[in-house]
């Protein structure tokens, strides 16, 4: 049966993060750019501007937030996280090839014939994806159904889904902001990786999403506004989240689309079907902290 | 002006209808299934499972008019261990069809979808609300099992066989009221046809209302000294293509009938599966790639030529093309 992991048994107190908790998780995030820089260089195409901006969301929900190991990737009580905007899959290849849910050369073989590592994530490949993803808003409304189905069975296991901006642009994501909200169903915390920049061009000119935090107040989310790359913000946001009674939690994290890789940063062209060069994977990887050796070694071994 | 304290009859909730037969098996299952739960997109009174918000009110999940939210969410439940079955009208079940898609049938999850209100069996709400692309739709999707049963008795046997079974399964019920061709003796397995009338000249395979119109044929043609066999194809998907093989062996012409466009269905299916096993004529009963209309479904099962003369009429003409071919 249910097999509840308590959160202190993986984090400190959110106000006094343990120390060299920041640390751990600002190198894991920079692994998990490393990563997907390599990846879609390989590939030869994949969306690396949005897998950039939502690495540290993502290295603070699998380095502290999220009950789940490796070794409890079928436990019924383990938390579940939804990757909800799919496209970022190389981000969550990485973060998981990090914590040991997967191989992270296996992984490198992302997007290519015979690889479990698909463009976007699928749970008939890799057991550990809590679901697939792929068509904006959908991973919303299952990770909405899982905060359901484990209140109704009274676990005690918390749900996190990670949106885009742009795909707050489907009408299914507001069908599901309101039966959240309807249900009281504080086990579903949605984050908001909100990089301003969709496909074709900023947010704005296509269509406009301000004032994004009144449109969650009003449907009677609990709201926080933070910056998206600030470790101990996100640790300390996620938590009070956690505490939240009787209302689902969204937190709207600011993010720079690109970011750790100066010259994507902000530009909307870096959003998806880019293909890397070996000289803008390497100029990517040095700006990421990479040693020029270890490029070479990422680089020139065969993938696949 | 005083209100009339009395709630208004709701129309078309009573009655024999498959959907009411559906809506009182899932009720009466409730507690052999534990893990079992019932979504809504506030159309319980329509889809029969009012049955179950009586009976089982704690696992009965309201999603307001929100279907795509409904279907994905689905996936969720059935991801955490429930059993769900989605229910809306068959119309709505196209428009969350990409949710289906992904978040049921992609992710292999045990989820049931159970329509009704398909075809022109919806009568008089026109052609907006008569989804008869549903079938066609659904059988597309890979690994999605496709049921449409005929009558009261064969839809709650399927009701219980929907959820034993492991995988997601679209099912139609129906509104009107239906005619009861089966007996308690009546047993329903997914995937297996059933010959329930026998013939010699030309096969009659038919799902959901058409079941008992193309009896009627039979009897009309049975007047003329001819012999129709009778196909009850209650799965779509997959289809029994051993009986299809076996009955063009025996008497080498079909007409297939449906209440549902004749591209893609039911006729689809026999087609294909005929095609690449034991290649014979066949004639599609159906609606001829048109929208539905108003009118009561008796009435438009004439106008749109499902009705059992014109199942009959195209049994003779099957039969001819087959001394032909």
């Amino acid at each position: 049966m249910l097999k509840a992991v308590p959160k202190e048994a993986t984090a400190a107190s959110p106000l006094k993060p343990a120390p060299g908790l920041e640390n751990e998780i600002a190198a894991a995030a920079r692994f998990v750019r490393q990563h997907v820089i390599a990846s879609i260089h390989h590939a030869g195409s994949g969306h690396p501007g949005g897998s950039l901006s939502c690495a540290d969301i993502l290295a603070v929900l699998f380095g502290s937030e999220l009950n789940v190991w490796p070794s409890s990737a079928d436990d019924p009580a383990r938390d579940r996280f939804v990757l909800s905007k799919g496209h970022a899959a190389p981000a969550l290849y990485a973060i998981a090839a990090h914590h040991g849910f997967c191989d992270g050369k296996a992984a490198l073989a992302l997007r290519k014939l015979g690889s479990r590592f698909q463009g976007h994530p699928h749970i008939g490949d890799l057991p550990w994806v809590e679901t697939s993803t792929g068509s904006l808003g959908q991973g919303f409304s299952v990770a909405l159904g899982m905060a359901m189905g484990l209140k109704l069975q009274n676990s005690p296991a918390r749900v996190y889904a990670l949106l885009g901006d742009g795909e707050l642009q489907e009408g299914e994501v507001w069908e599901a902001a309101m039966c959240a909200a309807h249900h009281k169903l504080d086990n579903l915390c949605a984050i908001i990786d909100y990089n301003k920049l969709q496909s074709d061009a900023r947010n704005d000119a296509i269509m406009r999403l301000e004032p994004l935090a009144a449109k969650w107040r009003a449907f009677d989310w609990a709201v926080a506004e933070i910056d998206g790359h600030d470790i101990r913000a996100l640790l300390t946001t996620l938590r009070r989240a956690g505490a939240t009674r009787d209302r689902p939690s969204v937190i709207i994290a600011h993010t720079i689309k690109g970011k750790g890789v100066p010259y994507m940063e902000n530009i909307p062209a870096w959003h998806g079907s880019v293909k890397l060069t070996r000289e803008q994977t390497e100029e990517a990887l040095l700006a990421l902290e990479m040693p020029r050796r270890q490029i070479k070694e990422y680089l020139d071994d065969p993938v696949g | 002006m005083t209100l009339s304290a009395e709630a208004p009859a709701l129309i078309g909730t009573s009655g024999d209808s498959l959907r009411e037969a559906f809506g009182k098996a899932l009720s009466g299952l409730a507690n052999e299934f534990p893990k079992l739960v019932v979504l809504d997109a506030d159309i319980a009174g329509g889809t029969g499972v009012h049955h179950f918000r009586k009976s089982h009110p704690a696992r009965f999940l309201q999603f307001g008019i929100a279907e795509q939210n409904m279907m994905a969410a689905a996936g969720g439940l059935a991801a955490v261990g429930l059993l769900p079955v989605v229910t809306t009208f068959a119309v709505f079940c196209l428009r969350a069809i990409e949710q289906a898609r992904l978040s049921l049938a992609y992710t292999r999850r045990n989820a049931k979808i159970v329509a009704s209100h398909p075809g022109l069996d919806v009568g008089p709400d026109g052609g907006s609300a008569q989804a008869l692309e549903d079938l066609a739709a659904f059988r597309a999707i890979p690994g999605m099992t496709v049921i449409s049963p005929a009558d009261p008795t064969e839809t709650a046997l399927a009701t219980r066989a929907i959820l034993e079974f492991d995988g997601p399964v679209y099912m139609r019920t129906g509104r009107s009221p239906a005619r009861r061709l089966f007996g308690n003796d009546y047993r329903f397995e997914i995937g297996k046809g059933q010959i329930i009338r026998d013939g010699r000249d030309v096969t009659i395979v038919a799902c959901g209302v058409e079941v008992a119109r193309a009896l009627e044929a039979a009897e009309l043609l049975a007047a003329e000294g001819i012999g129709a066999r009778v196909v009850n194809m209650a799965t779509i998907k997959p289809i029994d293509t051993a009986l299809l093989k076996r009955c063009a062996k025996e008497t080498g012409a079909f007409v297939t009938a449906e209440d549902h466009n004749i591209h893609g269905g039911l006729g689809g299916a026999v087609a294909e599966a005929l095609a690449q096993t034991r290649p014979c004529p066949i004639e599609f009963i159906g609606v001829k790639d048109v929208f539905g209309a108003s009118g009561e479904p008796e009435e438009l099962a004439e106008a749109f030529g499902l009705g059992a003369g014109t199942i009959a009429k195209a049994a003779k003409k099957v039969i001819a093309r087959k001394r032909k071919s």
